[in-house]
């Protein structure tokens, strides 16, 4: 008796109970369904992670003052305390790393801006002209302050898109005055839109001012907390990073045996960081998932006991008239395997509709995984195998006399 | 012209009185159907079997040196009193249990002591069963049922439908393939369990209490089958049953008590289940059709 046949006897024995079959696969269905939607939030939440941290820049390096670890104790990047990282520190950067193509200091304060009867409580930023290319974001209005700008400390602002619309609403905002601690500051450009940052604060709630002016003019102190360099290439971060540390260590006149005072991070670290952020919360809903596809699995294996039970004299029957013990075995494990996998294609097609409607019904972003679904179909067909293979060594070894006497 | 002595065991008498159904002493025989007498094959040669089963600290001697021929064509009839060993004949036989001690040769081969695979290719090669409680699959068809045993031989599909629609038609259910088992009285049941003995040309067919579960006309009716197919297609048939009208429709009746065979003799005024339905009141077959 070929497989064929015994795939024809096993489908069959399901088709004859349907019902049963059908509730049978059920907790295949829902465990399969939520591996897959939940892998594909998962994966989602790590796209998008991953989609914000291509927008800043994967060559993006950040130098801050103070160093990250002092004797295993973790402080705060740009500790305020700190005073290790001086424009000139940045102009030597930028003048001796070969693998640096731009780089800006990042001056950063709370300030409440006024404009005419509205008022706005936000960060603001002193940076170089050359941020939009290392941050990559573009200007909507206007234009961003120059060289000159910088070099002048000139009163002029460059504000976020929230900004723009709670300070002047329905109007352009470029040629207005916003008064800054009552200095007033000439708009010249918006940026773009950039939404949401991956923790949720709004990046456009922001605004910008040569870092000349803001350390004069509205802190009066020439300090930089951070800096934002960009390496020549992606490649040349690593390369990048080892430089500018060098370079600081030599110019702070750190020896071998003192710790940095100052810290130099790059995107790419961050990048990895988040996606071992993600991977974990990945990981964590699908184990989650993983047990209802489990205790499905037991389902099947409860079912499936039973019915060898209640099936005992067809399976005597089936024995009297010339099937072999093997061939009873494969049928009920073919039974099993073929319940589950059912289960799993059903399963599959719930688990992708549901990660296709999630962003639809709660705004989360999905990515349906390949891996994901060959995943499943594998792991249901093994839970069919697993958990079938017991009771088909149950009914194979019936003795015909017996099975056909059992009422 | 030969003359045949009558004698009983005799194969000789055995096979005129079959083939010309009168008693030989009374007639000249056909040399033609005599020249086929030499071929009557044994189809089953038990000797010497014992079965022997341990029941916890006790033994049991179900079976105590039995020894029978059947030749092909035969009908015969097991009967004996529960205990008599009859139904662990009929298991032996059916190559559902094995011996424990003695030979037992099926059809040429020694199935004794084959192996629990080798004897279930035994049975679903030669043997066809017939049960009491019909033990056909419920929620499948008549079809489907008849089917099942060349599904285990692995007859393609084509030829699988062809013969169990022949088989059908045969037991006189064309027309009822797709009724599954409670759409069909008992007697259609049993009738759909002997198309299901019949589809792969066993080389014996064994009855446990076919009519155990049927009332005397549907009895009367599934016997019309068996004695059709013996006298038609020479099947052998080995029949188990308590019920002694019954066992005369048998040519042969072999009589179990205490696990030895106590008499094994000719039936002498075997019964005729056709002839017996023609002079039956007729019963109104739709009736019977509808349970």
């Amino acid at each position: 008796m070929n497989l064929l046949m015994i795939i024809r006897v096993a489908f069959r024995a399901l088709v004859r109970n349907k019902m049963r079959a059908a509730l049978t696969m059920l907790g295949i269905i829902i465990g399969v369904s939520a591996v897959i939607a939940m892998v594909s939030i998962g994966q989602g939440a790590s796209a998008s992670v991953q989609a914000q941290i291509d927008s800043i820049g994967t060559n993006l390096l950040f130098v801050s003052a103070g160093a990250q670890n002092v004797g295993g104790v973790r402080s705060g990047t740009g500790d305020t305390g700190t005073n290790t990282l001086t424009v000139d520190d940045l102009e030597a950067i930028k003048r001796e790393v070969p693998s640096v193509s731009m780089v800006t200091p990042a001056v950063n304060t709370r300030a409440q801006l006024v404009a005419g009867n509205q008022n706005w409580n936000t960060s603001l930023q002193g940076v170089s002209e050359q941020y939009p290319d290392i941050r990559k974001w573009t200007v909507k209005n206007g234009a961003f302050f120059t060289d000159a700008d910088v070099r002048t400390a000139a009163r002029v602002i460059v504000i976020g898109q929230t900004l723009a619309d709670t300070l002047y609403p329905g109007s352009d905002a470029v040629g207005q005055t916003i008064r800054v601690t009552n200095l007033p500051f000439r708009v010249v450009g918006v940026m773009a839109a950039k939404g949401q940052d991956p923790q949720g604060r709004d990046q456009d709630d922001i605004a910008f001012a040569p870092y000349t002016t803001v350390q004069k003019k509205v802190l009066g102190r020439d300090r930089v907390q951070i800096a934002y360099v960009s390496a020549i290439s992606q490649d040349a971060t690593y390369t990048a990073q080892q430089q500018i540390t060098d370079l600081l260590r030599q110019r702070h006149k750190l020896a071998a045996s003192e710790p940095d005072d100052f810290t130099v991070r790059n995107m790419t670290d961050v990048a990895e960081a988040a996606n071992e952020t993600s991977k974990t919360m990945t990981i964590l809903l699908a184990c989650i998932a993983g047990v209802s596809l489990l205790v499905g699995g037991i389902g099947i294996m409860n079912i499936m006991l039973v019915s060898v039970t209640e099936r005992t004299r067809e399976i005597g029957i089936r024995m009297a008239i010339g099937a072999r013990s093997s061939a009873v075995r494969s049928q009920f494990l073919i039974e099993s395997i073929v319940l589950s996998l059912t289960g799993g294609t059903v399963g599959i097609i719930l688990g992708v509709g549901l990660s296709l409607a999630i962003p639809a019904m709660l705004g989360w972003p999905t990515l349906v995984s390949m891996m994901a679904i060959i995943g499943s179909v594998i792991f249901s067909a093994a839970v069919g195998i697993f958990f079938g293979y017991y009771p088909a060594r149950k009914a194979a070894a019936l003795d015909p006399i017996e099975a056909l006497r059992y009422e | 012209m030969v003359a045949v002595a009558a004698a009983e065991g005799n194969p000789f008498y055995l096979w005129t009185k079959k083939m010309l159904r009168i008693e030989p002493q009374q007639l000249t025989v056909n040399p033609a159907l005599l020249a086929e007498i030499p071929e009557a094959r044994t189809v089953i040669q038990l000797d010497h079997i014992h079965k022997t089963y341990t029941m916890g600290d006790v033994e049991v001697h179900a079976l105590r040196g039995v020894s029978l021929t059947i030749r092909e064509g035969e009908f015969v009839a097991i009967m004996g009193a529960s205990g008599s060993g009859k139904s662990t004949t009929m298991n032996i036989i059916g190559c559902l249990d094995r011996p424990t001690r003695g030979t037992y040769i099926l059809d040429g081969e020694d199935v004794s002591q084959m192996s629990k695979d080798e004897r279930a290719d035994i049975r679903c090669k030669k043997i066809g069963f017939v049960f009491q409680g019909f033990n056909l699959l419920s929620r499948t068809s008549a079809l489907e049922n008849v089917e099942l045993p060349m599904l285990y031989l692995g007859v393609d599909a084509a030829q699988r439908h062809q013969r169990a629609m022949e088989a059908l038609a045969a037991v006189g259910l064309a027309g009822r393939e797709q009724n599954h088992p409670n759409q069909l009285s008992g007697g259609q049941q049993q009738r759909v369990a002997v198309a299901r003995s019949l589809v792969n040309h066993p080389a014996l067919i064994l009855a446990d209490e076919p009519t155990g579960n049927l009332d005397s006309r549907t009895s009367v009716e599934v016997m019309e089958i068996f004695q059709r197919l013996n006298r038609e297609r020479g099947i052998t048939l080995v029949l188990v049953t308590h019920e002694p009208d019954i066992a005369q429709y048998a040519d042969r009746v072999i009589v179990f008590k205490d696990g030895k065979i106590k008499s094994d003799y000719q039936v002498q005024d075997k019964r005729d289940a056709a002839e017996e339905l023609k002079n039956m009141p007729a019963v109104d077959e739709d009736d019977e059709d509808e349970e």
